[in-house]
């Protein structure tokens, strides 16, 4: 076809269009519909669980709480000097075993040099209790789950064979083998232990003394949480955020 | 009237020229190393597993995941030959093909026991698989398509040995596809955890199937070889052109995943995730680079290379020496692949970690892969002792 004579052609309109070609359209229409739908239908992680975000931001997009009580926890980082009694606090409420490596909640340190002085650096960390969690996924007998209410990942200890591929997953070493349940076992934010009981904060928030644990439910735009996450012109990160595991344990300084 | 029948069929398929003193001794020794090897291992279910196994809450796979995946990609292997030769008869290799279904069982076999020491409580695995499935992990897919293929394997192999040909081409061809989903689902298993960037990713499973072409093809030209040298039986012609049938895939084979070996590698040092470089460096040069460079590169795949191009896959002496090579440096190639996977700290840069964790197997944990050669060892020899005859193919049926 030669493009320069297209122009000197009389427009024919849609009026005269031809139903047949309509439809040819309508069905491009919905093929291309389709394949976006079967792409939805077939996605392994169903859509409503992996909320979490825009792309240059770490905190869920607001009003986007996949769980009917979103239960989160926020760092102010800079304010742990690693007095360790929200550790001490854990192990107490949820009887965490002595040795092999069992922790549910631990405090890292790095020695870092600001302007030519060195700086200890602390960062409390325990589960993420992921939107996307790699560690549900994973478990071959669903022993490991997201709590539908809260979206708390807790264990089903019967269920766990101990192939221990969630503590290969998980991007946060959250995991442990707790050698009296015989069982994988982690942080579950106190659910059984105290929010079961009709407390407010887990046992590691409600210990420490320089506050910098703060946990809460998202959904709920009263809390403290929900107002230091959504606080204007704060920086705010989380850790490993290349995982895609969309986690719920966010850090800043205070 | 069921004994009976079963004596029938065993003096019919039986080799008594491998009944003598020495291949009597030789099993014990592999039985010796069964009992001792998972005994030791089995123990953990009652002194704990933490007390026999060096793996910790940083590194909570180590020798025996990798053998486990080293037992199973070799059987997927046999079982994919086998399954090609029985569909297509037009190979040459179909004429060892009863003698790789066998040892594609007794593999997948050497996979479970091992998995199955290491595993904290795999009784809670058999009920939970089936009354709490999870489709979409990888382990539970990988599972419950190897007990598939297992089970489908038993079944071609009676019907081989009973002569049901018909049956032994339809269930072994779906215990080959079972077989091929579940080696994909093995790769997949470490493929799709973003936590480890050096297993993360789309090559993973391609690269384990390629394995499993290796394995396979090295492992059927040695396990053909031995057969014939216990008996001091001179191959047929035949049978010499299905083993350099077998020569030829591995070699290609070979070369394909020497290929995908050094891409693998590059692809970390080009840019990416930091701790998958970390990771590719532990075998390029950190605690990694002598098994490595090596027992996987040197070993692994230029030795063999260098024997296939100086006999021209003429000598079958030769050929079964390249293929033990090729197995050893497969063996290694597991371990450090699940090493280096877990051996990079999460937490790198806090809490003075160091660059790689330390995991040392245990004296307990070398002595399972024993249990676990003894099994393969053991399930060798007696194939050839009760089923012997059904392996010596004169052709292809």
């Amino acid at each position: 076809m030669d493009i320069k004579n297209l122009e000197k052609e009389k427009n024919e309109g849609i009026e005269s269009l031809p139903s047949d070609e309509r439809r040819k359209f309508l069905k491009i229409g919905l093929a291309v519909t389709g394949v976006f739908l079967g792409g939805t239908v077939l996605s392994l992680t169903s859509v409503s669980t992996a909320k979490g975000g825009n792309t240059d931001s770490v905190i869920p997009a607001e009003g986007q709480y996949p769980y009917p009580k979103h239960y989160s926890m926020i760092m102010r980082q800079n304010n742990c000097v690693d007095c360790e009694i929200c550790m001490d606090a854990c192990v107490e409420t949820n009887h965490v075993p002595v040795g092999h490596g069992a922790w549910r909640t631990t405090i890292q340190e790095r020695l870092t040099t600001v302007d030519g002085v060195e700086k200890r650096e602390f960062r409390p960390i325990l589960c993420n209790h992921c939107n996307r969690p790699p560690c549900v996924r994973v478990c071959p007998t669903r022993a490991t789950y997201k709590d539908p209410e809260t979206g708390i990942v807790v264990m089903n200890y019967k269920k766990c064979i101990g192939c221990k591929t969630c503590m290969a997953a998980c991007p946060y070493n959250a995991r442990y083998f707790n050698h009296d349940k015989y069982a994988i076992d982690k942080c579950n934010f106190c659910i059984d232990t105290r929010l079961a009981a009709g407390e407010k904060e887990t046992a590691c928030a409600a210990a420490c003394p320089a506050d910098v644990r703060v946990f809460g439910d998202l959904k709920d735009t009263s809390t403290e949480i929900y107002k230091l996450l959504h606080e204007p012109d704060k920086k705010i990160w989380v850790i490993r955020p290349e995982c895609g595991a969309l986690p719920n344990v966010f850090y800043m300084n205070a | 009237m069921a004994i009976n029948q079963l004596t029938e069929i065993f003096t019919r398929t039986e080799d008594t020229r491998l009944a003598t003193p020495g291949i009597n001794w030789a099993m014990i020794l592999f039985l010796i190393m069964i009992v001792v090897g998972l005994g030791l291992g089995a123990s953990g279910f009652i002194v704990g597993h933490e007390a026999i196994y060096n793996n910790t809450r940083e590194v909570p796979w180590g020798l025996l995941i990798a053998t486990y995946a080293f037992w199973a990609i070799t059987s997927t292997g046999l079982c994919i030959y086998a399954a090609i030769s029985h569909l297509f008869g037009g190979t040459r290799m179909a004429i060892v093909s009863n003698r790789m279904v066998w040892m594609s069982i007794v593999c997948i076999f050497a996979a479970f026991a091992t998995i199955g020491v290491e595993i904290a409580s795999p009784h809670r695995m058999i009920f939970y698989n089936i009354m709490s499935p999870n489709p979409i992990s990888n382990i539970w897919w990988m599972g419950t398509l190897y007990g598939i293929a297992v089970g489908c394997m038993i079944i071609e192999f009676f019907g081989i040995v009973t002569g049901l040909a018909r049956i032994a081409v339809i269930i072994g061809t779906m215990g080959a596809f079972a077989e091929v989903l579940a080696n994909s689902c093995l790769g997949g298993v470490f493929a799709t955890l973003p936590a480890r960037p050096y297993w993360y990713g789309g090559q993973l499973p391609i690269y384990f199937l390629t394995a499993a072409f290796l394995s396979g093809a090295a492992a059927t030209i040695l396990f053909n070889y031995l057969a014939y040298k216990l008996r001091g039986a001179e191959m047929s012609d035949a049978v010499k052109d299905g083993i350099k049938s077998a020569g030829k895939a591995m070699t290609l084979v070979l070369i394909l995943y020497s290929v995908a070996t050094f891409w693998r590698l590059i692809m970390y040092f080009v840019g990416g995730a930091e701790l998958g470089r970390i990771a590719a460096d532990a075998l390029i040069s950190g605690p990694l680079s002598l098994n490595f460079w090596v027992i996987e590169v040197c070993i692994g795949l230029l030795i063999p290379l260098i024997l296939i191009i100086l006999t021209r896959l003429q000598n079958i002496a030769m050929m079964a020496i390249a293929g033990f090579l090729i197995l050893v440096g497969q063996f290694f190639a597991r371990y450090d692949l699940v090493s280096a996977g877990l051996l990079v700290p999460g937490t790198l840069g806090w809490d003075n970690v160091p660059t790689y964790l330390d995991y040392v197997p245990s004296l307990i944990e070398w002595l399972v892969i024993g249990g676990s050669i003894g099994v393969v060892g053991f399930g060798f020899l007696i194939g050839e002792r009760v089923f012997g005859k059904v392996f010596d193919q004169k052709e292809h049926h």
